[in-house]
């Protein structure tokens, strides 16, 4: 208990040293006053009493020293002392100061940003209550694109009542494309894009609408008025956070639409589903209407049962598989979903394969923050070598080792302390940039911020740093002999060149380390050049696109000849239009463009050969005539016309891939698929393939072109119309023309996005560029911390050596001999340095092996290129002290001395 | 700059143990009467200075064991008089009693005669 309250003492003593120290003063005048009255009362002169009264008293200064020592807590006084001396210290060199602070906080800052990055995407669970029940349920890859990873209504319906293992089963629509929302406010529509749900989308994932309600299951109901759920981006940006939206209605897609709710800030669809892709909104799927026969459309999502294990779960999808069809009424297509059921963790399929590169990051930023210790363990070693005699001296005074030892880590905390603030700020900006990067394909990358987790991660890597580059130059410093250290001057001694070798050490370490970095961030570039010279099958360059709203729909049209007769008249109207807006080379439509969205049909297969079981089917593409030559696809063959119509031949073009896969299962001329007719798998029944396209690279840019085919928009039927048009001058400058032009022809036409065709292209390459840029930054800086640990290094061992510099050059040694021998130095450490590293290098490449295209890792060009580059970066850095050393005057130099 | 902290321990505790004696025994006190009455008591054997004093009895008031408030003194000095306070007496006495029970072994262990090693009857 008291010593409770003795603490509690001490600790308030250390916030009220003034008052305490005047209270004490009055006592002790007091003391010395009673005293001296006593003495005087025993008849003694006043002043002989003053003198009895202040010896019985005893050291004035002493007693007021130690009653300070036992009321208050020493450890904190002398951290306040030695935290004013380091101040001091440190402010009287602003130079070093701002240095070893700047090096701190960018190496601190860029670890905290990576450690966000990496909390997010790996660390962190997903931002759902109980997200390790969640689960993604998709068949292994295939070729099929989206087709084939995702399941049929009937097949969900199945899945959902047959499994156990989950407390719901959920999904969404997989083939809302972008911009498929045109709100009407004013005169012109906006468009935006919204995703069909699963009525029980939101209770699975356990997200509350911030306002209003969620999903019922009769909002998905046949003939349910149309409801809408808006995300919280979109509701501040188009409704300006309007408090009151829930309840209004507006024309969306040309229905009154109800704001039923608003989503909560921390739900992004996108972010989870759809990275690199922005989702305004919400709609419910209608499980019970048409879609129940539009084959594979939605995704599955389960929340399993607490305590069933994703084993379990899989064991039962696969018992329950065998039984899902994809169609009720075609048992035929009972059974086909048999191995295609897996649920894997929800957090696999979204951050699972950016683990690697994460880890690799998250490696570069460790490197850096060892470079960062090893430059200031450098800098303080310098600066501890010029302090050597006052350290010295403070020990001969009687301080000891650990005082001094003390004193030194203080500063280095100090320094971390400070350089930790400053890189905070720095990766607050960096995370707000990376947040606001809506168009890096990088999952949750809009959740990102600073957190808890975060500051902790500052505060150990702080206090990591600090220990790590403080403990070397204070060890130094204390085990020093004083004797020598006072003795030592600067003319060589072995003192200094203890020092001299540890730094070179540093050096060395620092160049490998830099080494390590260089080679890493040169791979991922080379790797990034080649993904940036893949033939996609396309050429993006002057080529853009825009979403076209058409209606089709002709009232009574059984057969749907009325239909495609209409569309080819308004797509042919159309195409004629924008043609002859000056500027515009060819136009032509497509419904789905290449790294965006894909769906299949069926397997198309040469007429009268049976095709093979389990074979993926190509991705459908749906086109008119002129789309090949605007994309800047090479078709050998012809283009569709006008005149392939419901009532002409049916004809096809497939890629040359698919083309080779055909031929080797029949015996056609030349194995040329051109003029040959394919059964199955399309609207009509026998199919001739009028011409062969390049293999275009539809769902990645560094993967492997699958199979494709294309139908004219004549005979079958686009899901969208995408207008895509092959430009003469730059596409940013017709957008306006072509989108007057759209709405002329139609003034439903919303103000869709004139995008660029290489914007998809950048979409689908960004989490490669993201990667490369972060990395290659890591490198650029370490490569300038070594640079500067080198320059440090050479340039103090030039001082050291002043007068002997000055001798040899009295005694004839030309400038140029004295300036050849210091870079030959540098080169030296560099060299090790830069052995160390790439041998470091050539042994961890395998790490890395997963994340380049194209490239070894062991790359022998990469290696030299960046060793020469280290090289030459060192050499530069030993020049400026090297010229220094050949200016040196030998009068001077021996003069000084 | 603690001198010789095995010798001051001692010193430390003794020197509580004789402040908290002497309050008991004269009541509410300054500093420098806590002093001089422990010279008196001791024949000037103990106490080197009297500032020594002050660090004991910082020490033992925060752990309330003493109370202090300025007052005047019968001479009229403003001086800080200190007292006794109740937990202050509980611990004179459980200190007085180890006290107590270590000076009888450390006479009885000083005591031993050299050859035979038994105490002295």
């Amino acid at each position: 208990m008291s010593s409770i309250l003795r603490t509690f003492g001490r600790l308030r003593a250390l916030f009220s040293r003034h008052k305490l120290d005047t209270d004490l003063n009055a006592e002790f005048a007091a003391h010395i006053d009673l005293a001296v009255d006593e003495y005087v009362e025993r008849g003694m002169s006043l002043a002989e009493a003053r003198r009895r009264a202040l010896v019985q008293f005893g050291g004035m200064q002493q007693a007021r020293e130690r009653q300070r020592e036992t009321r208050s807590l020493m450890h904190i006084d002398i951290l306040r002392q030695d935290l004013k001396y380091t101040l001091r210290t440190l402010g009287r060199d602003p130079g070093f100061t701002t240095i070893a602070v700047l090096i701190l906080a960018l190496a601190i800052g860029a670890n905290i940003a990576v450690f966000s990055v990496v909390n997010t995407l790996m660390l962190r669970p997903l931002p759902f209550p109980n997200a390790h029940e969640l689960a993604w349920i998709a068949p292994p890859p295939t070729k099929c694109g989206l087709s084939c990873a995702t399941y049929s209504v009937d097949a969900y319906d199945e899945f959902r009542v047959g499994s156990r293992s989950y407390q719901d089963v959920t999904g969404y629509f997989a083939f809302s494309s972008s911009d498929n929302l045109s709100l009407k406010l004013g005169s012109a529509p906006i468009t935006a894009t919204s995703i069909d749900v699963i009525a029980n989308f939101f209770q699975v994932l356990g997200v509350q609408p911030a306002m209003g309600r969620g999903f019922t299951a009769d909002d998905a109901r046949n003939g349910a008025a149309p409801v809408i759920l808006l995300s919280d981006a979109w509701w501040r940006r188009q409704f300006n956070a309007d408090p009151n939206i829930v309840g209004k209605a507006f024309d969306m897609n040309g229905h009154q639409t109800t704001v039923i709710g608003v989503l909560p800030a921390s739900f992004d669809f996108g972010a989870v589903f759809a990275p690199g892709t922005k989702v305004d909104a919400i709609t419910p799927l209608n499980l019970y209407g048409p879609p129940r026969d539009w084959g594979n459309i939605v995704t599955m999502i389960g929340r399993l049962k607490p305590g069933v294990s994703l084993a379990q779960a899989a064991d039962e999808a696969a018992r329950v598989a065998p039984t899902m069809c994809w169609n009720n009424k075609q048992p035929d297509t009972c059974g086909q979903y048999k191995g295609a059921v897996v649920p894997v963790p929800l957090k696999d399929y979204i951050s699972g394969k950016l683990r690697r590169a994460l880890v690799v990051l998250w490696a570069a930023v460790g490197a850096i923050l060892l470079i960062a210790c090893v430059n200031l363990s450098n800098l303080l070693l310098a600066r501890a070598a010029a302090r050597s005699k006052e350290f010295a001296m403070r020990g001969a005074l009687g301080a000891g080792r650990g005082r001094i030892v003390r004193q030194l880590l203080t500063e280095s905390f100090v320094l971390s302390g400070a350089g930790a603030i400053f890189g905070l700020l720095l990766a607050v900006s960096l995370i707000e940039w990376f947040a606001h990067q809506g168009a890096i394909a990088l999952p949750l990358l809009s959740t990102l911020h600073i957190d808890g987790a975060a500051l902790g991660w500052t505060v150990l890597i702080a206090v990591f740093a600090a220990v790590l580059f403080g403990l070397v130059p204070g060890l130094r410093m204390a085990s020093g002999n004083l004797h020598e250290t006072i003795k030592d001057t600067s003319a060589g001694s072995g003192q200094s060149r203890k020092h001299e070798r540890i730094r070179s050490v540093l050096v060395v370490s620092e160049v490998a380390l830099a080494c390590m970095l260089l080679v890493g961030a040169g791979l991922l570039l080379r790797s990034f050049m080649h993904v940036l010279d893949v033939d996609l099958g396309f050429q993006p360059e002057r080529a853009a696109a825009i979403k076209v709203e058409y209606d089709d729909s002709v009232p009574g049209d059984k057969t749907g000849e009325l239909t495609t007769q209409k569309r080819a008249a308004i797509f042919q109207q159309t195409l004629s239009r924008i043609s002859a807006i000056p500027g515009i080379e060819t136009a032509g439509f497509v419904d789905y463009l290449p790294l965006s969205q894909n769906r299949s049909w069926g397997l198309p297969f040469p007429k009268g050969v049976k095709p093979p079981d389990k074979v993926d089917s190509p991705l459908v593409y749906v086109v008119t005539q002129g789309y090949f030559h605007a994309m800047g696809t090479r078709l050998r063959g012809r283009d569709f016309t006008w005149s392939d119509g419901p009532h002409s031949a049916n004809v096809v073009v497939i890629n040359e891939s698919f083309a080779r896969f055909l031929a080797s299962y029949t015996h056609w001329p030349n194995n040329d698929a051109i003029g040959q007719l394919l059964s199955g798998g399309g609207p009509g029944n026998d199919m001739r393939v009028i011409g062969v396209v390049d293999d275009v690279h539809e769902e990645n840019v560094d993967g492997d072109a699958g199979w494709q085919i294309y139908y004219p928009a004549t005979q079958a039927s686009p899901s969208s119309a995408q207008l895509v048009v092959r430009t003469t001058l730059p596409p940013a400058v017709l957008g306006a023309t072509v989108i007057r032009t759209l709405r002329d022809l139609n003034p439903k036409q919303p103000l869709a996005e004139f995008r660029p065709i290489q914007s998809l292209v950048d979409h689908a390459n960004s989490p490669r560029r993201f990667f490369m840029m972060l990395v290659g930054a890591f490198a650029g800086l370490g490569l300038l911390l070594a640079a500067l640990g080198i320059y440090g290094v050479i340039s103090y061992s030039v001082t050291r050596q002043t007068p002997e510099i000055g001798i040899r050059m009295a005694l004839g040694a030309s400038a140029g001999l004295v300036q050849r021998q210091i870079l030959t130095g540098t080169v030296r450490l560099a060299g090790i340095g830069i052995v160390i590293g790439a041998m470091a290098s050539l042994a961890t490449a395998k790490l890395i092996a997963s994340l380049l295209f194209d490239t070894s890792p062991w790359d022998g060009v990469t290696y030299i290129a960046m060793a020469a580059g280290l090289l030459a970066v060192a050499v530069l850095s030993g020049y400026l002290p090297a010229r220094r050393a050949s200016r040196i005057s030998p009068m001077v130099a021996l003069r000084a001395n | 700059m603690t001198p010789q902290p095995g010798k001051l321990d001692l010193l430390q505790g003794t020197l509580d143990l004789m402040v908290l004696q002497t309050l008991v025994a004269m009541g509410s006190l300054h500093g420098y009467g806590v002093a001089r009455r422990i010279e008196q008591i001791s024949g000037n054997e103990v106490l080197l200075n009297q500032g020594t004093i002050y660090a004991s009895l910082v020490r033992l008031e925060q752990s309330g064991l003493i109370s202090s408030s300025w007052g005047v003194s019968s001479n009229n000095r403003k001086a800080k008089f200190y007292s006794i306070t109740k937990s202050g007496r509980k611990k004179l006495a459980s200190d007085a009693r180890h006290w107590e029970r270590l000076t009888g072994v450390m006479d009885r262990v000083l005591g031993m005669s050299k050859d035979t090693g038994e105490e002295p009857v």
